[in-house]
């Protein structure tokens, strides 16, 4: 089917949303000579469903991404979009929009052409597709920089306008390659808001690929972490970041510590005091428990069996590295006025609130926990 | 004041070997024999061998710059798609490096093993039938000549487009595939676009490389001066009429006139290509 | 299936096409030369062309101008790369570190000679050179004031990029704050860090000076090409084995130089 036979509605894009469609990717394998980047993965997106992919550089989470736009091919597996098998059909025949990380706008073309380029593609009238650009220029809010070129414009507006101009074509999938990554950090953070917001005006289904975890757990439906071409867990950003299911998962997302311990009637036994275990722990032995720096209390306590080693603001909170007696470096979170009060060389006592938590065997190989 | 003394040996040696050289020319083409203004060397320019000089110059560096410029892009096109930094790649780029800046010499000398009166293609022709001994197309300006003004303007063009064409981002090629472009649609309202000022730039390149050629056509060419360049270089070796001694400087003046223009649009053309395969 | 694999294979099949033939109408004149300087009398090949080339001996004795040409050309790359270096490096450091506002002007100057033919240097430089004559003799080494300046502009372009890539002030910045002195800065901090392009700058003047013919030849005076020229009238087949040779040496030149170049490999994106 080519690009001028797709039907474009003309709802517009601050009505009823659309549903948008679910998409499956089922047992993709890809291989760079000995490299695999998919093994094996399955992905099911609902409807208008907003999913981030997250992991390290090289774990192939762009790589899925791409085998769903049809810019790489996968040596096995199905891509079915609303149902349809378009395992198959070539890149502009998929009707999906993308956003690159970098370089994404056309430079010889203004922001308007830029973002009516798909439209003229598909031979809408021009009536029609200046009604459609201005809309999606007030979508990301640059109706102003119209006439403007890409090097004249800042790094999160040439974002926005490469999301109005995936939009534009009203896609039924809308891919997103870490287009945060390459810019400041302040804008990263209300740019994501923003894709949030018209993501959930506009409906679509989508499926974001980052490295940065805050941004997945901030903006996503469901998270997947990535590793070595297969999804580690898939879940919502809570249960990822309270349940984790792995300890490369545990450690990936958020802060985490690990401590020893000894596992026993499923508890682990630690600082003096025990906490429930999580599913896919050890059961018995000893063991090294994932703590989050949230998950431990401190209190200054002459009598206490930890030292601090220093006493971080933070801004909203603090943080607090002490040594136990047993030599071990724990990161405890602390109020944010609470920070002047600990000094160097303070005795404190360290209680674990009563959280699940997850335990690993104790001679496990930590590198697999998550590279440093 | 004392960091200018830094830049002194430098602007001094320019002034010497470029600057006062340049001005020679401009001025000693208003002025005659004798040291006193004249426009007769400007008028001297309208002699008919002069004015041919100049269009033949002008033709074969138009069409060899075309030539050029199509074959030249097309190679680097190709030569895009393999791998960086590969053998592939590195040998030609060196190959035509060295090519670009083929001496006269070597080419005409080349030139002449191949299809010269002895040259091995003429032999091998004559036994099909065809015979190029007799003819002296080889050193005609709008046949021979321009055959071989393109075997350093092809490797000149690698050169100079093969950055353009690099600079095109895949990320360009993916968008417009995921909007629903095709190939053509790719090249027609993008990558063309895109390219096509550093195309015409490189091509005005070309034109001015073709136009101030002087080895090649000097080495092959033993009878008469049909190009500018080498009527500037007969006035400098034969004997001077009396009242043309600065006509070579009148000429020198209307070829640095033509290329001045051309290089100024070849600057404007790059200034807004750099803006947009900008980093 | 395979949509992305085709392709690929499209591209790699255009590739070798266009790479092919282009590569045939380059080839065939350089095979001309080759047939031509390997001919036998009686049909056949022969190497004895090359051979008496190579014959060092024989061409002191018989070919005097071509020994005479690789001296001079010889002498005339040394001599044009000593003052092409020692001219444009510190200048350009120097400019960037002290005199910003004289970097337009100097680069304009640079590239003048992008706009000003050989030819017409030639006529502009008669007049010089008889001074040149005058005070130092009439010797083909002092050509290379001339080429210097033919090569400023690409020997411009390479130091340009090289200064570009390192932060000179704030390496130079950060030597005298360390109690450095303007020489030791020049020498022993802005110049191993620019190798490349001042490797690159030498490679193009080195081919630059061995291709020239034009100023040579108008100024009456002697090099490689000149040499190469003047023997074709007499011994053609030796003359076209010089060039052949003096050409694959500039291509090895050449070919070394991009090899120096590689060693800053670019960064190629993370696979995801």
């Amino acid at each position: 089917m080519s690009p001028t036979e797709m039907p474009v509605s003309d709802s517009m894009a601050g009505s009823e949303p659309d549903h948008g469609v679910a998409v499956t990717l089922f047992d993709l394998h890809r291989s760079y000579g000995p490299i695999r980047a998919l093994d094996g993965l399955t992905l099911d997106i609902a409807p208008g469903e907003f999913v981030a992919l997250l992991g390290p550089s090289g774990c192939g989470k762009t790589t899925v991404l791409r085998v769903l736009a049809g810019l790489e091919d996968a040596d096995s597996g199905r891509v079915e979009v609303g149902g349809k098998d378009i395992t198959s059909v070539p890149t502009n025949a998929r009707d999906m929009g993308m956003v690159f990380q970098a370089y994404s706008l056309f430079p010889h073309m203004t922001v308007r052409q830029n973002v009516e380029f798909g439209l003229r593609l598909r031979r809408i009238p021009s009536t029609r597709r200046r009604t459609r650009v201005s809309e999606m220029l007030d979508l990301v809010e640059l109706s102003d920089h119209a006439d403007r070129y890409a090097h004249q414009l800042s790094g999160g507006q040439q974002q926005r306008v490469a999301l109005a101009r995936a939009l534009a074509i009203q896609p039924q999938v809308l891919l997103l390659d870490e287009p945060l990554s390459a810019l400041d950090a302040k804008v990263r953070v209300q740019l994501r808001d923003e894709i949030r917001r018209i993501q959930l005006e506009v409906g679509t289904t989508t499926l974001f690929v980052t490295h940065d975890q805050e941004e997945a757990l901030a903006v996503a439906d469901r998270v997947g972490v990535m590793r070595a071409g297969n999804l580690e867990q898939l879940a919502s950003p809570h249960d990822l970041y309270a349940r984790p299911a792995t300890p490369f998962v545990a450690d990936f997302v958020g802060l985490t510590n690990r401590l020893r311990a000894t596992v026993d009637r499923e508890r682990a036994n630690l600082l003096g005091t025990s906490v429930p275990l999580l599913p896919g722990s050890v059961q018995r032995g000893a063991a090294l428990v994932l703590i989050r720096p949230e998950s431990i209390a401190v209190t200054p306590d002459p009598d206490g069996r930890a030292t601090v080693v220093t006493a971080s603001f933070l801004g909203a909170t603090g943080s607090l590295y002490a040594v136990t007696e047993s030599g071990e470096t724990v990161m405890a979170q602390i109020d944010n006025d609470a920070v002047a009060t600990f000094n160097p060389g303070d005795k404190v006592s360290l209680v674990p609130r009563p959280n699940p938590a997850l335990a690993v065997a104790a001679y496990a190989d930590v590198s697999l926990v998550a590279p440093d | 004041m004392g960091a200018l003394l830094g830049v002194l040996p430098f602007l001094a040696y320019t002034t010497i070997f470029l600057m006062i050289p340049t001005l020679i020319v401009v001025v000693g083409a208003f002025v005659d024999g004798k040291g006193r203004p004249t426009l007769g060397n400007l008028s001297a320019l309208a002699q008919p061998q002069i004015v041919s000089a100049f269009m033949n110059s002008v033709l074969l560096s138009a069409v060899t710059a075309v030539l050029g410029a199509v074959f030249g892009a097309l190679l680097a096109y190709a030569l895009s798609t393999a791998r960086e930094g590969g053998p592939l790649r590195r040998m030609i780029t060196s190959v035509c490096g060295v090519l670009a800046q083929f001496g006269g010499v070597t080419l005409a000398f080349a030139f002449m093993a191949t299809v010269g009166a002895q040259g091995f293609l003429t032999l091998w022709l004559q036994k099909v039938g065809i015979n190029l001994a007799g003819s002296t197309w080889l050193y005609e300006p709008n046949k021979g000549l321009m055959l071989v003004y393109t075997y350093f303007q092809i490797p000149l063009m690698l050169i100079v487009f093969l950055p353009a064409v690099e600079g095109l981002k895949p990320q360009w090629r993916e968008a417009a595939e995921s909007l629903g472009g095709s190939t053509w649609d790719y090249w027609r309202h993008v990558g063309g676009p895109i390219l096509a000022p550093s195309f015409i730039g490189a091509m005005l390149l070309l034109f001015t490389n073709a136009f101030s050629a002087y080895a090649t056509a000097a080495a092959l060419i033993s009878q008469g001066s049909p190009l500018i360049t080498l009527q500037i270089g007969g006035t400098l070796s034969s004997e001077l009429i009396l009242g043309q001694e600065n006509v070579g400087k009148a000429m020198a003046l209307g070829m640095v006139a033509i290329v001045a223009v051309v290089m100024t649009l070849y600057v404007v053309l790059e200034r807004r290509t750099s803006r947009w395969l900008a980093r | 299936m395979k949509l992305r694999a085709a392709r690929r294979r499209k591209q790699t099949i255009f590739r070798r096409v266009v790479v092919g033939l282009i590569g045939l109408f380059f080839a065939l004149p350089l095979l001309g030369m080759v047939e031509f300087t390997t001919r036998a009398p009686g049909g056949g090949r022969t190497l004895q062309t090359w051979a008496t080339l190579f014959n060092f001996a024989s061409i002191d004795a018989n070919y005097p101008e071509l020994k005479t040409g690789i001296q001079a050309s010889a002498g005339l790359v040394l001599l044009t790369v000593a003052i092409m270096l020692v001219m444009l490096v510190p200048t350009m450091t120097w400019v960037r570190l002290r005199v910003p506002g004289m970097r337009r002007l100097v680069e304009f100057i640079c590239l003048l000679p992008l706009t000003i033919p050989a030819i017409v240097l030639v006529v502009g430089l008669a007049p010089i050179y008889a001074w040149v004559a005058y005070f130092l003799g009439e010797s083909s080494l002092w050509l290379s004031f001339a080429y210097v300046v033919l090569v400023l502009p690409y020997a411009y372009r390479a130091l340009d990029a090289g200064l570009s890539v390192i932060d000179v002030k704030t390496l130079a910045e950060a030597a005298r704050s360390l109690g450095a002195g303007w020489p030791t800065v020049m020498w022993r901090i802005i110049l191993p860090n620019v190798r490349t392009a001042v490797l690159s700058a030498s490679f193009l003047s080195v081919a630059l000076v061995l291709g020239e013919f034009t100023i040579a030849n108008l100024f009456s005076r002697e090099n490689l090409q000149v040499a190469i020229n003047q023997l074709g009238k007499r011994d053609d087949s030796v003359a076209t084995a010089a060039a052949l040779a003096a050409l694959i040496l500039a291509f090895i030149v050449l070919f070394a130089m991009s090899f120096v170049g590689a060693a800053r490999g670019s960064h190629r994106p993370e696979e995801n």
